[in-house]
């Protein structure tokens, strides 16, 4: 099953997919997709994102792969839902998207093996971890001021049950810009994949239902400019579009 | 999740004592360049607990750095304030013991370092009533660390402006205002107290990890 947070006529509902781009609310009303608004499908109190935790990728940023998972926590202003808009600072020169499969934890997780991991999932969603690179500090890189900017983590459109996907690290991820493939790669090249990472932080942090973990991108960074519809997609996930914008506020 | 989500948002090298010792560091590898930004981080929810609670101190770990903070508890919705206006959005203050497992490197986030099960208690809100605020932290006691507001490299005022600027701050979020130079380092037994004459305090025991 798949679920969705949306807004519609003034209030918020959680939403099933239904026939022909329609969405069944929880109230039994269908409404067209195009008629909603949609929110990032889960409220998260922890989000937790990896930085190089593809090898391709820590070798197009000049890094070695980290001996143990790079992490950052990113307050939860930064998540947008489905087919919102991202400010492109004013004035700087590289802004870049991050596909990413982000993880739901479903439930309490404490000092969970590798192989009890997979019965925390609650499912799976798709990130767009936007980075602006000219704010990127060398102070707990990557910093807050690069990485949690308000509405710079596009979320959604689905939370798709961990049931539904066969096998999380084997997913083709695809971006584009305007239609234009731009980066394509496959769960299966992580670093760290999905199982590990849950023990790693349950080592030390107690999860809860809700959480979520960004597990990082491949390579195939590109600059993205106001105006422009980036999708970033994940196969059996979701398709996640977002709009850049000028930032006209100061 | 039914409680309103909310940040708590803690703030590395912002008091003068330990930027001037770092100072000579932060032109060489990794760093290259003094920081320009805010150095951020966040005490996630895990880490929240309040006084009375027990700090487990995780197994391998001999000490942990007990950071006597103040915390800014947001009012009002604030993105991009100018300094001047900000303490208009800052609804209490709140005694606050930062706990950290004590690392040397500020080149990569130190998510285990800061945000560890229980690593950060927090106070009772108490009306502000200026930021002219002395911060004591004493172990079994014994005064450890003396400090004052005065020695913020960012002010109250210019770290709401300097954080509101690309993340929006909203009601019930906590801004802690630095880690002070002198936190003491603590093991299994201490007993910690944390004190802001006019604020209030908080006390937590350090055991070991079960």
């Amino acid at each position: 099953m798949k679920h969705a947070r949306i807004a519609y006529a003034g209030s918020v509902h959680h939403a099933t997919p239904a026939s022909d781009g329609h969405l069944l609310l929880d109230d039994g009303r269908v409404v067209h997709e195009d008629l909603v608004t949609w929110l990032p499908p889960v409220v998260p109190g922890i989000i937790l994102a990896l930085g190089l935790n593809y090898i391709d990728h820590a070798k197009e940023l000049k890094f070695e792969a980290p001996k143990e998972p790079l992490a950052f926590p990113k307050a939860h202003t930064a998540l947008v839902g489905h087919r919102g808009q991202t400010r492109r600072p004013a004035g700087v020169t590289f802004m870049h998207y991050e596909c990413e499969l982000a993880v739901v934890i479903g439930k309490t997780a404490r000092s969970v093996s590798r192989q009890r991991a997979h019965a925390f999932i609650a499912g799976y969603t798709v990130a767009n971890d936007y980075a602006i690179r000219d704010y990127l500090e060398n102070y707990y890189r990557p910093n807050f001021r690069a990485k949690s900017r308000d509405e710079a983590t596009p979320l959604g459109p689905w939370l798709v049950d961990a049931a539904d996907i066969a096998d999380p690290m084997n997913l083709r991820l695809t971006t584009t810009i305007n239609g234009q493939i731009t980066q394509q790669g496959n769960t299966k090249d992580m670093v760290f994949d999905i199982a590990s990472l849950i023990e790693h932080f349950t080592s030390f942090m107690t999860l809860q239902p809700g959480d979520l973990i960004l597990t990082g991108t491949p390579e195939g960074l590109a600059d993205v400019k106001p105006g422009e519809e980036v999708v970033t997609e994940i196969e059996h996930v979701g398709r996640l579009s977002n709009t850049i914008v000028e930032d006209w506020t100061k | 999740m039914t409680d309103p989500v909310r940040s708590v948002i803690g703030v590395a090298l912002n008091f003068h004592e330990t930027l001037v010792r770092l100072a000579p560091s932060f032109t060489g590898a990794p760093y290259k360049h003094p920081p320009q930004a805010p150095v951020l981080y966040l005490k996630t929810p895990n880490t929240w607990i309040g006084s009375g609670h027990n700090i487990p101190c995780p197994a391998g770990t001999p000490r942990l750095r007990m950071a006597g903070t103040l915390g800014l508890i947001i009012s009002r919705t604030v993105c991009r304030v100018k300094a001047e206006n900000a303490f208009h959005h800052i609804g209490a203050f709140t005694v606050v013991n930062d706990v950290s497992i004590p690392h040397e490197s500020f080149y990569r986030p130190a998510l285990r370092e800061r945000c560890s099960d229980f690593f950060c208690s927090i106070g009772q809100s108490a009306k502000p009533f200026n930021t002219d605020l002395e911060i004591d932290v004493l172990v079994n006691n014994v005064l450890r660390s003396h400090v004052h507001t005065r020695s913020l490299v960012r002010s109250i005022p210019h770290l709401i402006q300097d954080i509101s600027e690309f993340m929006t701050l909203h009601p019930h979020d906590i801004v802690l205002i630095g880690e002070p130079e002198s936190s003491p380092l603590c093991g299994p037994g201490d007993k910690v107290r944390v004190e802001i004459p006019g604020v209030g305090f908080i006390e937590n025991k350090v055991v070991a990890a079960s």
